[in-house]
């Protein structure tokens, strides 16, 4: 089975969902708005050589990390790829500290020396975001398995792209995860393209979620660039999770934006895959979809809009004010201090 | 068994059951300290570190998991970058390759690129399992692969007194460590007091004080070292023989305290010759004790082949007489 985003011009808005009351319809509104607004900040600064090295948006795929992250509790646990700033935020880390994060600046979350593809704040739950391709995805396991041994009620969510599906950690952790059933969530953000090899060429299969079926996991997939979907299945993996009855693999099929990373230079004019994701953007999509359901007038909503930009403008503001770490600090934290 | 049970005080243990001692002491304080590995339950590990263990801890806590490197590494540092401390195992030290990535990209970077907000007390422990005939996939001495990575301190203890006390440090230590054994140290028995304290990481131990040369050894060429010693002493050549113990962090200061006494340095270990631990601690002497030196450094090393199966496995290695032979060059006495 394979559930594409739907166009924006073609989406049906189905019936409204019953478990959902209005303000946490427009909390999902605003966590993708704030992403969205993030992001669009984000790609800005990079343009304008405020952040070094690359930066990999979450453009496009708000309606996967909104939904995924409105199902947990404040002390479930996140994982995330280099596209993960949106977990960062939305896991409660703030706009300013991711972004001067990605600006190297000492009051970026982890003092600047991460950047933007290694954030991390285990005092919200966020364990790590990684720039290895499923480098984590075993970690992520190994941070369930733990929640296991202290007996506790957590839940990790882990998320991963296509790309990642193919590498042999993945499959290690399938396995790993399915024989000691630890509370794991699996999120694959099928993209449909991993740099520049389309999964036409790349997967031998259409669905990833068959690969976790294949280990006895249960696996959804899903319309990514719909947060309901998404947060339905999401939700149902959680609280397997929860209940002790082991890992479950979600796959939300959805549309890159125009191009890998902020840096990358290959592969011509962007301008075909900005089409693409546009024409299947979920925000619009999900606005037409409140609207439907009579959630917030066009006042409420673009307020959200405004709001979020404001957020996400602030963050720049405050992190370009801030210093680059001291050149004395490239020898700090090489090692955890040991008990005297 | 002696380490099977922490309340026998022993004055002779091998280095297996030294190991193991401190381990199942660990385990009796830390409720949550877990061990991962592949045949480490009911079977006790492939060389028999661990036996006992499950059956004080039971599977919960001693986890027999399946045969992949990566993500047994992998699922190591999740559980410690939860704050529970996890013991992994590589059952050869050759295998590490397979989970490489974990280790140097993740375990040894993520204190650092998180500015600290994370911290990995995860031990590997993985045995050296060099001259038993097993061939070139299963012989190597690969530490010094790990002296490369900033980030992950290598421990490498020649007797069981030095296991234990290492242990113990790794044991409270909040970093990522790789434990590096000797399958044919396992057995070697020697004294241990059980009520020492631990032993620091970056402390040598001057195996054999000496006047004339300086043998720096590691692992299991620490004893063929004294044997070569003693051997030269028989011909009033007067060596000093060095463990350093902890290859990351290295106690620099000991071994140029030495070279200022002997001003001659061999460096013997059964890892190749090419790029290893000598190479490394040459470079060092050159820049730190350059004045120190009366002849070029000597490296006392496996020959740069893949380890062959049988009997000519011998000409690879380093021995005894590799190193007389070194010290003899040091010594001017032959070329």
């Amino acid at each position: 089975m394979t559930t594409l985003p739907v166009p924006v011009d073609e989406a049906q808005p189905g019936p409204r969902p019953t478990d959902l009351d209005a303000d946490a319809l427009l909390g999902l509104y605003r966590d993708m708005a704030r992403v969205r607004a993030l992001e669009d900040q984000v790609v800005d600064a990079f343009n304008a050589q405020l952040i070094p090295g690359s930066t990999h948006p979450c453009i496009g795929v708000e309606a996967i990390k909104a939904g995924a992250l409105s199902t947990l509790r404040p002390d479930d646990l996140v994982l995330a790829t280099y596209r993960g700033h949106g977990e960062c935020l939305l896991k409660g880390i703030s706009a300013e500290a991711i972004m001067a994060e990605l600006m190297c600046r000492t009051t970026g979350v982890n003092k600047g020396k991460g950047g933007s593809m290694h954030l991390s704040d285990p005092s919200v739950g966020l364990v790590s975001t990684n720039a290895i391709v499923a480098g984590h995805i075993p970690m992520a396991g190994g941070v369930a398995k733990a929640c296991q041994i202290r007996g506790t009620d957590q839940v990790v969510l882990c998320f991963f792209g296509d790309g990642a599906a193919c590498e042999g950690e993945f499959f290690e952790t399938l396995n790993m995860a399915q024989i000691w059933r630890v509370p794991l969530v699996l999120i694959c953000e099928n993209n449909g393209v991993a740099i520049s090899v389309p999964t036409a060429l790349s997967q031998a299969t259409p669905d990833i979620a068959d690969r976790a079926r294949g280990f006895g996991m249960p696996a959804d997939v899903v319309d990514g660039n719909d947060p309901i979907a998404v947060r339905a299945a999401v939700g149902a993996a959680v609280a397997r999770a929860r209940a002790g009855e082991g890992p479950s693999l979600v796959e939300c099929k959805t549309v890159r934006w125009e191009r890998h990373s902020a840096f990358s230079a290959g592969g011509g004019d962007p301008g075909e895959q900005r089409l693409a994701w546009q024409r299947v953007d979920p925000l619009p999509r999900f606005r037409a979809a409140l609207t439907a359901w009579d959630v917030g007038d066009a006042a409420t909503l673009d307020e959200i809009d405004a709001a979020a930009r404001d957020e996400a403008l602030a963050a720049r503001t405050a992190a370009e004010k801030a210093p680059h770490p001291a050149p004395e600090s490239i020898h700090e934290d090489v090692f955890a201090p040991t008990a005297p | 068994m002696v380490g099977g049970d922490n309340s026998t005080v022993s004055t002779s243990m091998t280095m297996s059951e030294a190991i193991n001692h401190a381990i199942g002491e660990a385990m009796e304080r830390d409720p949550q300290l877990t061990l991962l590995g592949q045949d480490i339950g009911a079977y006790g590990g492939t060389f028999g570190v661990y036996r006992g263990l499950f059956d004080r801890f039971g599977p919960q806590r001693v986890i027999d998991g399946p045969l992949c490197e990566s993500g047994t590494i992998g699922f190591g540092i999740g559980i410690a970058v939860s704050g529970v401390r996890c013991i992994a195992e590589i059952e050869f030290f050759d295998f590490v390759g397979v989970a490489m990535d974990q280790i140097f990209n993740q375990a040894a970077k993520l204190h650092y690129f998180t500015g600290g907000k994370l911290t990995v007390p995860l031990t590997i422990r993985t045995p050296i399992v060099s001259r038993m005939g097993m061939g070139p996939q299963h012989s190597q001495s690969l530490e010094a692969w790990f002296m490369h990575i900033p980030g992950i301190k290598v421990v490498i203890p020649s007797q069981a007194d030095d296991a234990l006390g290492l242990m113990r440090t790794a044991l409270t230590d909040p970093n990522p460590i790789l434990f590096v054994e000797n399958v044919r140290l396992y057995g070697r028995r020697g004294p241990v007091d059980v009520d020492a304290d631990p032993i620091p990481f970056g402390s040598a131990r001057v195996v054999r004080e000496g006047t004339d040369a300086t043998v720096v050894a590691l692992s299991g060429m620490v004893h063929e070292a004294v044997v070569a010693a003693d051997r030269l002493a028989e011909r009033g050549i007067s060596v000093e023989v060095i463990d350093p113990r902890t290859i990351v962090p290295l106690d620099m200061d000991t071994i140029l305290t030495s070279l200022a006494k002997t001003m001659r340095l061999a460096v013997a270990h059964d890892a190749h010759k090419s790029g290893g631990f000598g190479a490394e601690l040459a470079a060092r002497c050159m820049e730190q004790g350059f004045d120190l030196l009366d002849a070029p450094v000597e490296r006392v090393a496996a020959l740069d082949v893949p380890i062959p199966c049988g009997p000519v496995l011998d000409e690879v290695y380093p021995n005894a007489d590799r190193v007389v032979e070194a010290v003899e060059r040091l010594m001017g006495l032959t070329r």
